[in-house]
């Protein structure tokens, strides 16, 4: 069984009278360990398709399992369990919180999970370790550079050990440099077994994960995949 | 479906009790963030708490005032048993009447284990005290036994009370109030120094009297603050001719229970027996004065029991009275219902006034916190994103408010006592304002209430952010 298993999902909005269709019955399977790109023009449902993947949102049809739970229906608390326990999240915009300092950032998850103090501090470490910032902690964001920040949320995403890790454009908001820097952290932390969900519009930066979901006006329009026969498959 | 959302609380307290003290301190660290802001929205809240503190401390200063005056004449303890007209049904009985004598005295402290305390008073109206020339008409010219000084709260300064041999031989002793002193012999103020009259002898209707103990000056507390103020102040030079100023300075100061004071500095005290063969009169053939009392004063053992203890003495009097009601008893259960009722008043005005500017705080609050979670829509949004609850941020926002609250409360509490001292400086001569424990207590919780009912608007609305657009808030 895959990890995330996606079946006939469609997410409808009314705006003004009119129904706008965000996302048009897409079916689709990440399995564990997986890399792959959700990639797409701005507007083509990419985003929605990630807040649903991600819990942040629900489906207004279809159903969707992640890691053996059916969470089309589940309600806030659940969902917010779910974030907090099996996923992690990635923003353009870093989305540290800038009061915090970095320790206290990547603690946070961990203290909506419920962890002791001295677990929180120790995780947190490893997690920064990980991504070579552990002689930073005590740095408020504001005094990182983009790329450090950006390293400082992969590891706050990292830190409650999830199943999967959503990253929405996470080197847009970065110089090309630092943007090669953040996805080879990617690429590395793919290698040791995690899975992760690039999103972009950036085929550059698409082609770099071995799967590639290309979507179009809210349906799958394409999909690159090494274990299909020819690689390719059009819908 | 119930059960599953109980558990689901559960879940979310479990968290959020690790999450609690992290809640205060993120709190704490938002007030430090904003210093003047949330000085300005504590400034509600320490008003409103230090204004209840004051405004109950001033209405229990008020409160002790009027109680002193109830407890200088006796409490409420002190029954008055007097003389009453006899019932229609007994009129023609009225000759047989024998009105209240030593008997009564006598019968209740033998029968009425009720009744602490009984003193016979016989009273002579308008005694003219002479001495050198001055003359005296004192409010209360009363033979008593000894026992009279617990009954009515006297406390002998100089000298000392009569006591039993003094009544037994009908000695011509008393004891005198100051106002006595004043007049006959010169007051403090006058003369400079305090005179002690012990061993003075004085004409009372023409026998002689001699003094063999004073009681103390008594006045009420706000009357003894006014004199100390016009001590401490430099003695005005007279100019011009010496004169008297006339009616309307200074003597009749201060309100209510005031004339309870005076009344008591002006008595004398002198033994019964004396007053009996003294300075009451054989009339016609009768060669023995009129043995009947004014009154009695009977002190109940316990004010929870006044009723049953009226009834014990009422029966036993009966006795002595051949069954004639011709007597009757006087409590001071109004009058203390009517402090109760003003002080309840004071209360009342004073708490709504505490009440509303406590209100107006709480609406800084709710203000102030609407305030900061639209500045913290997107940290909230990411907060939810990386696993928060809506509960979890529910309770961070009522935190955050409580916390405001309460610190407004503690420096309400700090401020209240400032306020207290600044309004016994403003006016000395006022009752003291007290601060009671109570009154800070609820002063307190109320402040910590306005904190979580502030907070509850502010964090349904945080709770229910949708952490998509709160993300995507700029």
């Amino acid at each position: 069984m895959a990890l995330v298993e996606v079946r006939n999902v469609s997410k409808i909005y009314e705006l003004g009278g009119e129904e706008i269709r965000a996302l048009d019955d897409v079916s689709l399977d990440i399995d564990l360990g997986e890399f792959i790109s959700i990639i797409g023009p701005s507007g083509s449902g990419k985003s929605t398709l990630m807040h649903i993947l991600g819990c942040l949102d629900s489906p207004t049809k279809g159903s969707i399992t992640l890691d053996g739970t059916m969470i089309q229906d589940a309600r806030g608390q659940q969902l917010a369990r779910i974030r907090n326990q099996k996923i992690g999240f990635v923003f353009q915009f870093f989305n540290l919180l800038p009061k915090l300092n970095v320790l206290q950032n990547v603690e946070l998850p961990m203290i909506y999970s419920g962890a002791g103090a001295r677990e929180r501090r120790d995780r947190a470490m490893a997690a920064l370790k990980l991504v070579d910032l552990e002689n930073r902690v005590r740095h408020r964001p504001m005094q990182l550079s983009g790329g450090q920040q950006q390293r400082v949320a992969i590891a706050r995403a990292l830190v409650n050990d999830p199943k999967i890790v959503f990253a929405d454009e996470p080197t847009g908001n970065l110089d090309s440099v630092t943007g090669e820097a953040i996805l080879s952290l990617f690429e590395q932390l793919s290698l040791q077994g995690r899975t992760i969900a690039l999103v972009t519009h950036d085929p550059e930066i698409a082609a770099r994960t071995p799967r590639r979901i290309e979507i179009r006006d809210g349906k799958i329009a394409k999909q690159i995949d090494p274990r299909l026969a020819g690689g390719v498959q059009n819908n | 479906m119930r059960s599953k959302s109980i558990r689901g609380l559960r879940e979310a307290f479990r968290t959020t009790e690790m999450n609690f003290l992290n809640a205060i301190t993120i709190g704490f660290k938002e007030i430090w963030a904003h210093k003047f802001r949330s000085l300005l929205t504590m400034l509600g809240i320490i008003l409103g708490v230090s204004s209840l503190v004051a405004m109950s401390a001033l209405v229990k200063g008020m409160e002790n005032g009027m109680r002193e005056a109830l407890i200088a004449i006796g409490g409420l303890e002190k029954v008055r048993i007097e003389d009453q007209d006899i019932p229609m049904a007994q009129l023609h009985l009225a000759d047989q009447a024998v009105g209240i004598t030593m008997q009564d005295v006598n019968a209740l402290k033998a029968s009425a284990p009720l009744v602490r305390m009984v003193t016979p008073e016989m009273r002579v109206q308008r005694a003219t005290f002479t001495h050198g020339g001055k003359s005296f008409t004192p409010f209360n010219f009363v033979g008593t036994s000894p026992e009279a000084i617990d009954m009515n709260q006297h406390v002998v300064e100089y000298g000392r009370m009569f006591n039993e041999i003094d009544n037994e031989c009908a000695n011509s002793v008393c004891v005198i109030g100051t106002m006595i002193r004043d007049e006959l012999f010169g007051s403090p103020e006058k003369l400079g120094y305090e005179l002690n009259p012990v061993g003075e002898q004085m004409m009372v209707n023409g026998q002689p009297l001699t003094i063999i103990g004073m009681f103390q000056h008594y006045e009420s507390e706000q009357d003894r603050k006014y004199r100390l103020v016009e001590q401490s102040k430099p003695q005005q030079e007279q100019t011009g001719v010496t004169r008297s100023r006339g009616w309307g300075g200074g003597g009749g100061r201060g309100r209510g229970g005031s004339f309870v004071f005076r009344s008591k500095n002006g008595t004398v005290y002198l033994p019964i027996n004396t007053m009996w063969l003294k300075f009451k009169t054989p009339t016609g053939t009768n060669t023995i004065p009129d043995p009947r009392l004014s009154s009695v004063y009977i002190k109940v053992e316990n004010i929870d029991t006044l009723e049953p203890a009226l009834q014990q003495a009422r029966n036993i009097l009966m006795n002595t009275h051949k069954g004639i009601e011709d007597f009757g008893f006087q409590t001071q259960e109004n009058w203390a219902d009517q402090i109760n009722s003003t002080i309840h008043n004071a209360r009342m005005s004073g708490g709504i006034i505490a009440a509303i500017s406590l209100l107006v705080g709480g609406i800084g609050i709710m203000n102030i916190m609407l305030a900061s979670i639209t500045e913290r829509i997107r940290e909230l949004g990411i907060r939810k994103a990386i696993g928060a609850t809506n509960v979890n941020v529910f309770i961070q926002i009522i935190v955050e408010s409580v916390v405001i609250a309460v610190l407004g409360g503690i420096a309400g509490l700090v401020a209240s006592y400032a306020l207290v001292q600044v309004i016994a400086l403003l006016s000395p001569t006022e009752n003291t304002p007290i601060i009671t424990v109570p009154a800070m207590t609820i002063a307190f919780l109320f402040s910590a209430v306005v904190g979580v009912l502030a907070g509850l608007i502010p964090a349904f609305k945080a709770a229910k952010l949708d952490p998509i657009q709160a993300l995507r808030y700029e």
